[in-house]
């Protein structure tokens, strides 16, 4: 099977999004197909979250229309197939890194062969795996959202602002990460105002305009 | 089958049309009202005897029998209109139903203040904690809670939406107060009231009766129509037909 | 891969609420205390005439834990949407309704349980007579899951809102009216020595019906509060 053949993985035709009848941002059109990286460019307030929270499916498509490996989104079809990592970070202050992520495996599943140890030293955060998140630091907590991208199987990731808090190690750390899920058949949608160290070819860029 | 009327009502349901037809409905229903609720208030007022019972006191239903039945009558409609919205995301169900809320709230608050007026020459108290009455009560706790949560919420459809969910929950909750509350006074041997139990009512009352209900139903869309016009104007600010209209008032 | 199914995810769920209730057990002790306060307070206004305190102490302690669930209530979601965690379940590939059902049993757990285990000792102080304590316990343990299971369809309606509890107060009270009649009803007879298990019966078909119909309701109105 050729990726020509294949349909897209998400494909969006005139996409947009309507908050008070008014539009977040200007109708999108874009196609991402597997092992395919999008960056999703744009100043503050363009609608960079607002888009990758309508992919999610955590709001109503408001004109326009999307697609899922080529048929009407719906949220049955793509459930557990998208990882979504938003400003919040999802985790639980009174909980441990472990704790966090034997809750999230619980939920959304594990890639196989995948240990909770493994998840922890991979995200740099071996001896801290219980500590509860609360006296972790920011890098740390950020870090501590991250090691679900490795533990979590899913095709899309959709990455809201991955590098914010991170020290040089945690940016390597997650293009190591972008680098081999792209590698590896899947697809991602990174906003980031930052330039993305990513080595696995050029990425498609997405252009928001408010 | 008649295929005029779904594509009527999807016309309707287009605001500018909605604006237009409401604002050409409004005066006719106003007029009505007005017209229908002097003759019913002369007629109940003046015309009818006085009750052989409860002597000129009885009067007060002419306005307390139809604000009762147009407060589960504007609640069945928020909870349609409700419903119509949270299915097929329409916007003027949406506008119709939280609307619809504070003239059903006011309504029936006349009701409750009416009917304990009636109460104090009739059955010697202000308030008895009979089933029709604290249904009524609770009626008005949901219109409130209704009209609340609309503007808990900052984006007004969203708030409508959550609203229009709680008037559902709302639709199935009064009977179970009313079947809840019948069992209570039954179990507690409580004053069993009982308002038109003793008599048919004679046609010299009746009339007048008709008359006010069929006012105050028009009173209700007149009063839908202006509340509508003004809201839809405002959730549709920004478009075209909104703009055409404000430049046409601009110059005279 | 492997994904997690339906029991695990509700037992992780159920897990992870009570571990975090446990690590908060000094909120847990509010409820609680604020029941002892006002039910300790209702002899003050009322003076210690024993026949009076016998009559109203059933309604009292029932009004009382209603209150003190309120005070908790408003807490069910607050935190999950503080941290995103919420919209982590919404987008988990889980049916979102036993998920959520999960979670009112938590909550039900750590809030409403404590309060049934001090009501005896309310209604002891205010001279509930001892023949009418099966009956108070029974009616608490059935009204207050219903309450909990209503509630949380009212707080997933304001979750997108800016926080009040007034409002779900408001709310809730035209939904709570049935279960109060039915509860303090069940008390009331069993004091007056008459059967009490019809509105008993009542009360449980009525948890039976809101523990199949209430967390899909939840689950439908959170959508809704979540969607902007």
């Amino acid at each position: 099977m050729t990726a020509a053949a294949a349909p897209p993985l998400l494909e969006a035709h005139r996409l947009s999004f309507h908050r008070q009848d008014e539009p977040v941002f200007a109708p999108l059109d874009f196609r991402l197909h597997a092992g395919e990286l999008a960056l999703v460019e744009g100043d503050n307030g363009s609608g960079k979250t607002t888009l990758l929270r309508l992919l999610a499916g955590l709001l109503h498509v408001s004109e326009g229309r999307l697609l899922w490996r080529g048929a009407p989104w719906q949220r049955e079809a793509c459930a557990g197939e998208i990882l979504f990592l938003g400003h919040q970070l999802g985790q639980k202050l009174e909980l441990s890194p472990r704790e966090n992520l034997a809750f999230a495996a619980g939920l959304h599943g594990r890639r196989d062969g995948i240990t909770l140890d493994g998840v922890l030293d991979e995200a740099g955060l071996a001896g801290y795996g219980d500590e509860p998140v609360r006296r972790l630091s920011a890098g740390q907590k950020k870090r501590a959202a991250l090691a679900r991208l490795l533990l979590q199987p899913a095709a899309l990731w959709l990455l809201d602002e991955p590098y914010a808090n991170l020290d040089r190690h945690g940016i390597a750390l997650v293009n190591r990460l972008l680098e081999r899920h792209v590698a590896g058949g899947g697809a991602v949608l990174v906003s980031s105002h930052g330039a993305v160290g990513f080595h696995g070819g050029e990425p498609q860029r997405i252009r928001m305009h408010a | 089958m008649a295929s005029w009327i779904p594509l009527w009502l999807h016309k309707l349901g287009s605001p500018p049309t909605f604006y237009r037809f409401a604002g050409a409905l409004r005066p006719w229903a106003m007029g009505l009202a007005l017209l229908l609720g002097a003759i019913g208030l002369y007629g109940g007022l003046v015309l009818a005897p006085p009750d052989y019972q409860q002597g000129d006191a009885y009067r007060i239903i002419f306005i307390h029998v139809p604000s009762a039945w147009m407060s589960m009558f504007v609640y069945a409609v928020m909870g349609v209109s409700g419903f119509i919205a949270l299915v097929w995301r329409m916007k003027l169900a949406e506008v119709v139903a939280m609307e619809s809320a504070p003239i059903g709230a006011a309504f029936t608050f006349i009701t409750l203040v009416t009917g304990s007026l009636w109460g104090k020459p009739m059955w010697g108290t202000w308030w008895t904690w009979d089933a029709r009455l604290t249904s009524e009560l609770v009626l008005l706790f949901l219109y409130l809670g209704v009209i609340g949560l609309y503007h808990a919420f900052e984006d007004r459809r969203q708030g409508a939406r959550a609203a229009s969910f709680l008037a559902i929950i709302g639709v199935i909750n009064v009977p179970i107060v009313h079947y809840s509350v019948t069992w209570w006074n039954t179990l507690h041997q409580g004053s069993t009231v009982n308002i038109f139990g003793h008599s048919k009512m004679a046609w010299d009352m009746l009339w007048p009766l008709l008359l006010m209900t069929l006012a105050t139903k028009a009173y209700y869309v007149a009063s839908l129509c202006r509340r509508a016009r003004t809201d839809i104007l405002a959730l549709e600010g920004g478009k075209d037909w909104v703009r055409r209209i404000a430049e046409d008032e601009a110059t005279p | 891969m492997s994904g997690a199914s339906l029991p695990q995810a509700c037992a992780a769920m159920l897990r992870r609420d009570l571990t975090l209730a446990w690590r908060r057990r000094g909120d847990l002790a509010m409820p609680v205390l604020y029941a002892v306060i006002v039910a300790v307070l209702f002899p003050f206004a009322l003076g210690p005439d024993l026949a009076l305190l016998q009559r109203i102490a059933a309604g009292v302690v029932l009004v009382t834990v209603l209150l003190a669930m309120l005070l908790a209530l408003d807490a069910m979601f607050a935190s999950d949407i503080e941290d995103g965690s919420l919209e982590q379940l919404v987008l988990s590939p889980q049916p979102l309704a036993p998920m959520l059902g999960m979670k009112i049993l938590a909550h039900w757990l750590a809030t409403a349980l404590p309060l049934i285990v001090v009501s005896p000792l309310l209604a002891g102080m205010l001279h509930l007579p001892a023949a009418a304590m099966p009956a108070l316990l029974l009616a608490l343990l059935l009204a207050t899951p219903l309450l909990s299971l209503l509630g949380a369809v009212l707080v997933a309606l304001t979750v997108g809102t800016r926080r009040s509890g007034m409002l779900l107060a408001l709310m809730l009270l035209p939904l709570c009216v049935p279960v109060v009649i039915f509860a303090a009803g069940a008390v009331a007879a069993a004091q007056q020595g008459l059967p009490w298990l019809a509105p008993v019966a009542w009360l449980a078909a009525a948890l039976i019906l809101a523990v199949v119909l209430a967390p899909l309701a939840c689950a439908a109105a959170l959508r809704i509060a979540l969607d902007s």
